[in-house]
């Protein structure tokens, strides 16, 4: 697709991996796929820490009653596993650790906009997860990552701790939306228009503008939460006149944008890998580019479907719903239209597609419950059991989890110049995909029942649905261990990849693996779309 | 970050074409940030609204021990400072150092005196006890004087949440504004702007210039809203 | 873009899609066979159904259920499909260049789009029916704490958890009658009712019927309401479903459904009747100062009469106009000033707030309730 590419790169000695040496000048690089590689460390890492939290949570829900932890412990765990995983993993995972590798290759840059934003972004991350992580030292929060008022203001300093951790992190996230936005504006390569960057980066435009724009509204709302558990200042307080329910406002006026920081650059991912797996144009591009946008715009209204039983007036409860329900059009548009692009493709079944389509089977399901959901009259009887833990365990893990194995398995040659071995790949995303299922499943079930959710014991009869949940656990547990052996595998002993192992069309494939400091050894010159195959 | 020379002889960093180029995507940069700041006070002025509606005689009766003639000055000062603000901005533009030293440091002396008259106005409601929330512990007896026969409000403490919430974060934007203006007021003393390279002198202009819009809103929305 | 290659294509491509759907329906009409019959549903899936309104919202359900697995067969069986038959034979396959087809993209988009907006109305209509509280209905106030439900009838009669023999507790059982509606005012309470201590204060709860499949948090601050027609008699459990610390799973209470003569016996034996919380209020309207500004008979004294007070429509205060319910005469002696009635002087009653304690302004609000 590009004039001027530069395989004979690949026989270049000098790549991004070796341009400088030493521990010092990984902390201070300013280069962005460096950067990625610090994220990808650290979102590795906490994902491991927020996994063992899953992982002891399931143990305990093994049987009624007490298994292994008292209340006390399970709560916390429990807060911790879902605050590590939203503010640590996920969010930063897809835009943060894949995004910044390869943004600014594909638009044909040398970098990101703002290289010193994007190195203070990291450290606002690790900074964050220091100050969160210091909770522990004062008892552990047990919140819940939501953080409702008035159980959060209870004057426990680990709370305030914790808070803050999420505050600094947010800092990473709108430092990372800001340099993805004027990246994707101004730093495109000669003819690369806007209906030429490849759908990736469509997505993480799209999630860069939330990040911009939903983000302050979390740090303001974090802000009064810790000046309420400090000053009393009253405002979520219903002892000084406060409303506790505005918390809940203010707080997912953030986060359900913040869902979608989550789940679009996923999107893109498997737009990316649908294309290069099947050898195909991806059919519909305009259409999914812009569902991107469209499902960013929306999200900001639909805040209140978390508040369908929360006393707020009928009408508003409505109004949200059907809100809530125009999202699942976009998202539907592009189910179907990766499902087209297969059509006709020559579909090599790797262990990137496999878990693109394994990503389409899970998020399909995700998908289609949140619609149970978004309809209030049945909100009213899943709304906070288990039922909602399963559908959203679809989405971010069924979805962006899977979307981010498929990436990392998919670019793992650019980035390291080594293949991964994939037939372990693969299984990886066996275990991984079925375990899923048996873990998650139940709990459709089990919400159904009426199991609520953040329970520490339940009635004897839901206990073998939970059993089975548990075993599930354990299968994703184990492959998640297989995956990151295959990782370290390829990464000490990958046999060489070539520049384009996949025979893939967007410009990161065109320069040589690893890619040279500055992407490319000439500047691409674009002369049409990102996905030629012909 | 590695820097290229280009013809002109300015400065810009390698991953863009010219100097022309780094400078509008800087701005455009300045500009969502100051998106991110203005949705980040917008919660708080979402909140305003909210319990204004709610309790409008917490607000009544609590702007009745802020004085205007000080929340008047230090919108004046203000205003000031953005008006030599952007004489820095100017004169950065055109070279012309001493001038632009100058303003930019009347634009932190401004700041100072905004900053000095804040401090005047928070000593005087501490000594009364007119604290946030909880932390209130002002005797009513003492208060006579400023509501005259107004009835005080059980929770009027709420009012001091919103007011030291909204001018103290308005507050430490002023000193990391004024931080910002002595920074590139020394890169002007060395000589680093001129026609071609201005765009830290800009990017902290307008960060000042939203520093000022807020507190147009504060005041009448803290001091006059009786 | 060819053109050309793609149109000859899409012809192809829809048949493969239509047969796709062919199958797809045929598969989808046998589960809706299986599915829309509704005791393999509540065997299987839910609780069993005990109010009218639960019966509604599991047509819902099984719709929703139905449709996702046709539209699941349909995404994924097709993707199954294509990766089956398409899979890579030789390094050099040729790919078709497709780039889109607006008909059925339009279909794509459109046909959901229908079925959401249907599911939504529906939902709509359903919940509407849950928020309509139905006029003369039991009332019974509900008071949840951590980690506790505790229920006060009218007539004084209070069920709380006890202990049995074994030092295990019995979670309260709120017993109702079967076939009459019940309206439950509830709120949120502190663990101890004198405490001062900062980190005991009411939390958020959420009080759940499987069974009856609806559910509404307890807010601190405020009443919130909830009511059922149970046609069944029974037990069921009742579950708190917002997270509100340690003990958030073991706040459980029973519900029992029993007949009409049944729940009456229930009702006056042990602790019922001597002294119904009107009855208490009627002594805190005298003992609080009340009675000297509010009468009884509608004539003006300080403050408005509380005759036929409760219930009144559009009841105008200064500015605007509320309906007189539980939430306004709470907020009316705890913080008078915030509505005042119309042509009346702000300003004159004192607040109550913290002088009364929870129960207390309950019981005053159901002496008022009976000044007709």
């Amino acid at each position: 697709m590009a004039s001027g590419s530069t395989a004979s790169a690949a026989h270049h000695d000098h790549n991004y991996l070796n341009h400088e040496k030493g521990l010092w000048s990984w902390l201070t690089t300013l280069d962005h796929k460096r950067i990625g590689i610090l994220y990808f460390i650290t979102v590795a890492l906490f994902f491991l820490v927020g996994g063992i939290f899953a992982l002891l949570i399931r143990t305990e829900l093994f049987s009624s009653g007490q298994t292994i932890m008292t209340a006390d412990d399970y709560t916390r765990s429990m807060t911790y596993h879902g605050a590590i995983m939203v503010f640590f993993v996920i969010i930063p995972g897809i835009p943060a650790f894949l995004g910044n590798f390869f943004l600014p290759m594909q638009i044909g840059a040398k970098d990101v906009a703002f290289p010193r934003l994007n190195l203070l972004s990291w450290y606002c991350l690790i900074g964050g997860a220091a100050v969160a992580l210091t909770s522990l030292a004062f008892g552990g929060a047990d919140t819940g990552w939501t953080f409702y008022t008035p159980y959060s203001i209870s004057m426990k300093p680990a709370v305030i701790w914790m808070v803050m951790g999420a505050f600094i992190a947010g800092f990473s996230s709108i430092l990372t939306g800001l340099n993805f936005v004027v990246t994707t504006h101004k730093l495109r390569a000669p003819g690369m228009t806007m209906n030429r960057i490849p759908l990736f980066v469509w997505a993480l435009y799209s999630t860069a503008i939330i990040q911009v724009l939903a983000t302050p509204v979390l740090a303001i709302t974090l802000l009064l939460l810790a000046a309420e558990n400090i000053f009393g200042i009253g405002f979520f307080d219903p002892a000084l006149g406060g409303d506790p329910v505005l918390f809940q406002h203010f707080f997912w006026f953030y986060s359900h944008p913040a869902v979608y920081i989550m789940i679009l650059p996923a999107f893109g991912v498997i737009s990316e890998l649908i294309t290069a797996f099947s050898r195909k144009t991806i059919f519909g591009y305009t259409a999914i580019a812009y569902s991107s946008l469209a499902i960013a715009a929306v999200s900001f209204f639909v805040w209140g479907h978390h508040m369908f039983v929360s006393g707020q007036s009928e009408w508003a409860g409505v109004v949200f719903s059907f809100l809530t329900m125009l999202v699942g059009v976009p998202t539907a548009i592009k189910l179907f239209n990766w499902m087209a692009t297969l059509y006709k493709g020559s579909i090599n079944l790797s262990a990137p597609m496999l878990y693109a389509l394994g990503f389409m089977f899970l998020f399909t399901i995700g998908g289609v419950t949140g619609i149970f959901l978004a309809t209030i009259a049945t909100d009213v009887h899943f709304h906070d059991t288990y039922f909602v833990v399963a559908h959203f365990h679809y989405v971010m893990v069924g979805g962006t989890l899977m979307a981010i194995m498929g990436g990392i398995f998919y670019w793992f040659p650019k980035m390291f110049g080594k293949l991964v071995n994939d037939t372990v790949a693969r299984w990886s995303f066996f275990f991984i995909f079925m375990g899923f299922n048996v873990t998650f499943f139940p709990q459709f079930v089990l919400g159904s029942m009426g199991m609520p959710r953040r329970y520490f014991d339940y009635l004897p009869e839901y206990e073998y649905l939970n059993q089975l949940s548990t075993i599930g656990a354990y299968m994703i547990g184990i492959g998640f261990v297989i995956g990151g052996w295959a990782v370290i595998q390829g990464l000490l002993n990958g046999k060489p990849s070539g520049p384009n192992p996949w025979g893939a069309k967007t410009l990161e494939w065109t320069t040589a693996s690893p890619p040279p400091h500055e992407n490319f050894i000439q500047q691409p010159i674009v002369t049409a779309g990102p996905y030629e195959y012909r | 970050m590695s820097t290229a020379k280009t013809g002109s002889g300015y400065h810009h960093a390698h991953h863009y074409d010219s100097a022309e180029h780094e400078y509008v995507s800087s701005k455009q940069g300045v500009w969502l940030f100051l998106c991110t700041e203005i949705l980040m006070f917008g919660g708080l002025f979402v909140g305003y609204a909210i319990f204004h509606h709610i309790y409008p005689e917490i607000f009544k009766v609590g702007s009745k021990f802020t004085d205007w003639r000080l929340g008047a000055a230090n919108t004046v000062v203000l205003l000031g400072s953005s008006f030599t603000m952007a004489l820095g901005i100017y004169y950065s533009q055109k070279k012309e150092q001493s001038k632009a030293v100058a303003m930019l440091a009347i634009t932190i002396l401004c700041g100072a005196i905004f900053m000095g008259i804040k401090y005047i106005e928070y000593s005087h409601k501490i000594h009364l006890g007119l604290l946030p929330g909880s932390w209130y512990t002002a005797d009513p007896a003492s208060l006579v004087k400023y509501v005259g026969d107004m009835e005080i409000p059980s929770n009027l403490p709420m009012y001091f949440s919103f007011y030291y919430m909204m001018t103290g974060i308005h507050g430490i934007h002023v000193l990391v504004g004024m931080g910002l203006i002595a920074w590139v007021m020394i890169r002007a003393m060395k000589g680093e702007f001129g026609p071609h390279y201005y765009t830290p002198v800009e990017g902290v202009g307008l960060f000042w210039h939203l520093v000022d819009l807020v507190w147009i809103y504060l005041f009448p929305l803290l001091y006059l809203v009786s | 873009m060819n053109r050309g290659s793609e149109r000859s294509v899409m012809p192809q491509m829809k048949q493969q899609l239509s047969k796709q759907v062919k199958r797809a329906m045929a598969l989808g009409a046998a589960l809706v066979a299986m599915l829309a019959d509704k005791s393999v549903l509540a065997s299987t899936l839910m609780p069993p159904a005990v109010t009218k309104t639960a019966g509604e919202v599991d047509d819902i359900y099984i719709f929703l259920l139905v449709s996702s697995l046709i539209s699941f067969i349909i995404l994924i069986g097709g993707m199954i499909y294509f990766v089956v038959k398409y899979q890579r034979r030789s390094a050099t396959d040729k790919t078709a260049y497709i780039t889109h087809d607006h008909r059925l993209e339009f279909a794509w988009s459109f046909i959901p789009l229908v079925i959401f907006m249907f599911v939504f109305a529906w939902g709509w209509k359903v919940y509407h029916d849950m928020r309509a509280f139905p006029e003369n209905a039991l009332e019974v106030h509900v008071m949840a704490k951590k980690w506790d439900w505790r229920f006060l009838y009218k007539n004084g009669k209070e069920v709380t958890s006890a202990l049995d023999a074994k030092n295990e507790r019995v979670p309260a059982t709120m017993v109702v009658p079967v076939n009459r509606p019940v309206k439950l005012i509830m709120a949120s309470e502190k663990i101890s009712a004198n405490s001062t201590d900062p980190s005991d204060r009411p939390v958020l709860h959420s009080f759940y019927i499987p069974a009856m499949r609806i559910k509404q948090d307890v807010v601190p601050g405020r009443y919130t309401a909830l009511w059922f027609e149970a046609e069944k008699e029974g037990d069921y459990w009742v579950f708190c479903t917002e997270y509100c610390g340690a003990g958030h799973s073991a706040m459980k209470a029973k519900l029992k459904v029993v007949s009409n003569e049944e729940f009456e016996k229930w009702l006056s034996a042990e602790g019922g009747g001597e002294m119904s919380l009107a009855d208490v209020g009627r002594g805190l309207f005298g003992s609080q100062a009340c009675i000297g500004c509010h009468s009884l008979d509608g004539s003006r004294l300080v403050g408005p009469s509380f005759k036929g007070l409760f219930g009144a429509k559009a009841h105008k205060v200064e500015g605007s106009s509320v309906d007189v319910n539980e939430e306004y005469i709470r907020e009316s002696i705890l913080n008078p000033n915030a509505k005042v009635a119309a042509g009346y002087p702000p300003g004159v009653m004192p607040a109550y707030a913290g002088q009364l304690s929870d129960e207390q302004i309950l019981a005053l609000i159901e002496f008022i309730k009976t000044v007709k």
